[in-house]
């Protein structure tokens, strides 16, 4: 029933893609090109949002803005998977070991830290930066990958065919990585579509409060730092950068839950 | 029970511990010696050997652990590098605002998400359903820095009723004090009213579905009593749940929103002692947060153990 968000959420998802993408080769303006001059202009034909305190094109912040806030979320979301997803099948493999239960306890321990205290501590020591949000943002996603995996992987543990592979002569790691891991890449995909859209936020109110991506390179959080000052005079400089990140995250969440109710049919006729 | 009990603490202690140490070794590898930074470029040696011998900077690492989560334990958090008062009494003045704030917050939340919920589960399908099912997706999608952003050009900026920041101090009045945290409650409030929303809503969808609702509906029950009397006290474990977890984003999620509303929270502590190198606040705060999540975390899985007997078997 839900399927009917695949579509808009593909449309926006894809929209802000391309848009990183294609700043990549083409922006309407250079953004390191400040032009005070040309300042708080309002939209017109030639900058189409408008520009800011510094003259920057505003379309063309947005979009190099897309392209950071992407990256950081997919490295995220990648460190996430590649770390917590074979510690959630090696868990599940040796159930009720002593291994087990220090991965778990771990992930606990994790989850007491919520990203933004994760990026506190790594701030106060190294410093601010994309690269050290990335890692708070992945750290935190670990333990969300570790339990999903690791949960998802002992209900398939209990099914007869990876009986008969014991039987064939596997070990745990030939079924973990043959069996199980195919089996969970469904769940996988849903959850890390979730954490993608988790990481965009996420490294919004990092640079929003000035510990993850440093100026001059443009990301949606930093604008609307800029814009906090200036809201009583150009309240426009506020709305570009939030609509956008508004408009992916809900791209992703409704493409996740569209995904979610498409791979589990179970699911489809409820919520 | 007691057996589960004894294992829950156990593993309570053994957490705090191991999050201390993490804590503490994160922090304490940052290079530079708060003392020299303190006294500024032109110190003389002996100065600075007087300060780091002053604040225990001379010891080892290990006594220097001990001796700062023995102080915890106490309710000591040290002396403050840079305004060279106790963090305790920092952390106390703070929490007052903090504290209140992400309590008004989920007082907010509940108020709106259960009413919502329930409507939502119990017309399912229907408009309201759609409608609330709809703002709850873009309350999920909305940042709630920006919302607080929005809600200030709104209500203080255009139509004047609540200032836009600062917090004018409990001496001023209950009343006072806490209009000047509404804005900031109502902000912090949205994303996890927005998933209390859907919590409810879904939980309740599993239980109207149960044998017993049939049951209830048979005996004569109208289905507006079914609903009141069965479903929801039965509906409510994975809500209570969701609300004990979400107190942690709350605490997080305050220390984005303290700096959009000025607020002297502890978030606004934690970045003026790290723009300040004011490590051992910086530590102690963070312990402090990490201590608050665990003990909820803690407390919900007793309270699930105490309500459902099964869960005190399994892990």
């Amino acid at each position: 029933m839900k399927l009917r968000n695949i579509l808009p959420g593909t449309l926006l998802v894809f929209l802000f893609f391309s848009a990183a993408l294609i700043s990549y080769l083409w922006t309407p303006f250079d953004v390191a090109l400040i032009d005070i001059k040309a300042r708080f202009k309002s939209p017109d034909t030639i900058n189409w949002l408008g520009t800011d305190h510094f003259g920057r094109d505003m379309l063309s912040m947005l979009m190099v803005g897309a392209r950071t806030s992407i990256a950081v979320a997919i490295v995220a979301v990648g460190i996430g998977m590649l770390f917590g997803v074979p510690l959630g099948l090696t868990a599940a493999a040796k159930r009720g070991s002593w291994l087990d239960e220090l991965i778990m306890r771990a992930n606990d321990l994790v989850f007491a830290f919520p990203a933004l205290l994760i990026a506190i501590m790594i701030t106060a020591v190294y410093g601010p930066g994309a690269v050290n949000a990335i890692i708070a943002i992945g750290i935190f996603n670990i333990p969300v990958f570790a339990r999903l995996s690791r949960g998802a992987a002992l209900s398939i543990w209990k099914r007869d065919f990876i009986q008969a592979a014991k039987v064939s002569g596997k070990g745990a790691v030939r079924i973990s990585s043959e069996h199980i891991l195919p089996n969970i890449t469904n769940l996988l995909i849903v959850q890390g579509t979730i954490q993608f859209s988790l990481g965009i936020l996420a490294e919004a109110g990092l640079s929003f409060v000035g510990l993850g991506t440093q100026p001059p390179i443009p990301s949606w959080g930093r604008m609307l730092a800029d814009s906090q000052t200036l809201i009583y005079t150009e309240p426009q400089l506020a709305l570009y950068p939030g609509l956008a990140i508004v408009l992916t995250v809900l791209g992703l969440n409704l493409l996740g839950d569209g995904l979610r109710d498409w791979l589990d049919p179970r699911l489809r006729h409820d919520r | 029970m007691i057996h589960y009990l004894f294992k829950r603490c156990l593993i309570l202690l053994a957490t705090l511990i191991v999050a201390s140490l993490v804590v503490f070794v994160t922090i304490e590898v940052v290079p530079g010696d708060p003392a020299s930074f303190m006294l500024g470029l032109n110190a003389q040696p002996d100065t600075v050997n007087a300060l780091r011998a002053e604040l225990g900077l001379d010891q080892s690492r290990l006594q220097r652990y001990l001796s700062w989560a023995g102080g915890l334990l106490k309710g000591d958090f040290g002396i403050s590098y840079t305004y060279r008062t106790p963090v305790v009494d920092m952390v106390r003045d703070r929490l007052g605002v903090s504290l209140p704030l992400a309590m008004y917050a989920l007082l907010l939340s509940v108020l709106i998400a259960f009413p919502a919920g329930v409507l939502a589960a119990s017309r399912r399908g229907g408009v309201g359903d759609t409608a609330i099912m709809g703002v709850t997706q873009l309350g999920l999608a909305i940042p709630n820095f920006w919302f607080a952003m929005l809600l200030v050009l709104l209500f203080a900026i255009k139509l004047t009723w609540f200032s836009a920041g600062g917090f004018p101090g409990w001496d001023s009045g209950f009343f006072v004090a806490m209009k000047s945290l509404t804005l900031p409650a109502i902000a912090l409030a949205l994303p996890q009213a927005s998933i209390l929303t859907r919590v409810m809503r879904s939980s309740l969808l599993d239980v109207l579905n149960e044998d017993f609702m049939r049951t209830a509906r048979a005996k004569g029950l109208s289905k507006r009593a079914a609903l009141w009397k069965h479903a929801l006290r039965n509906a409510m474990i994975p809500v209570l749940t969701i609300l004990g977890l979400q107190f942690s984003f709350l605490l997080a999620g305050a220390i984005i929103i303290e700096n959009v509303f000025f607020l002297p929270g502890l978030g606004r502590l934690i970045f003026q002692s790290i723009a300040s190198r004011d490590l051992i606040v910086v530590e102690s705060v963070v312990m402090l947060l990490v201590f608050a999540v665990v003990l909820v975390t803690f407390m919900v899985d007793l309270a699930y153990a105490w309500v459902d007997p099964r869960l005190r078997g399994a892990r």
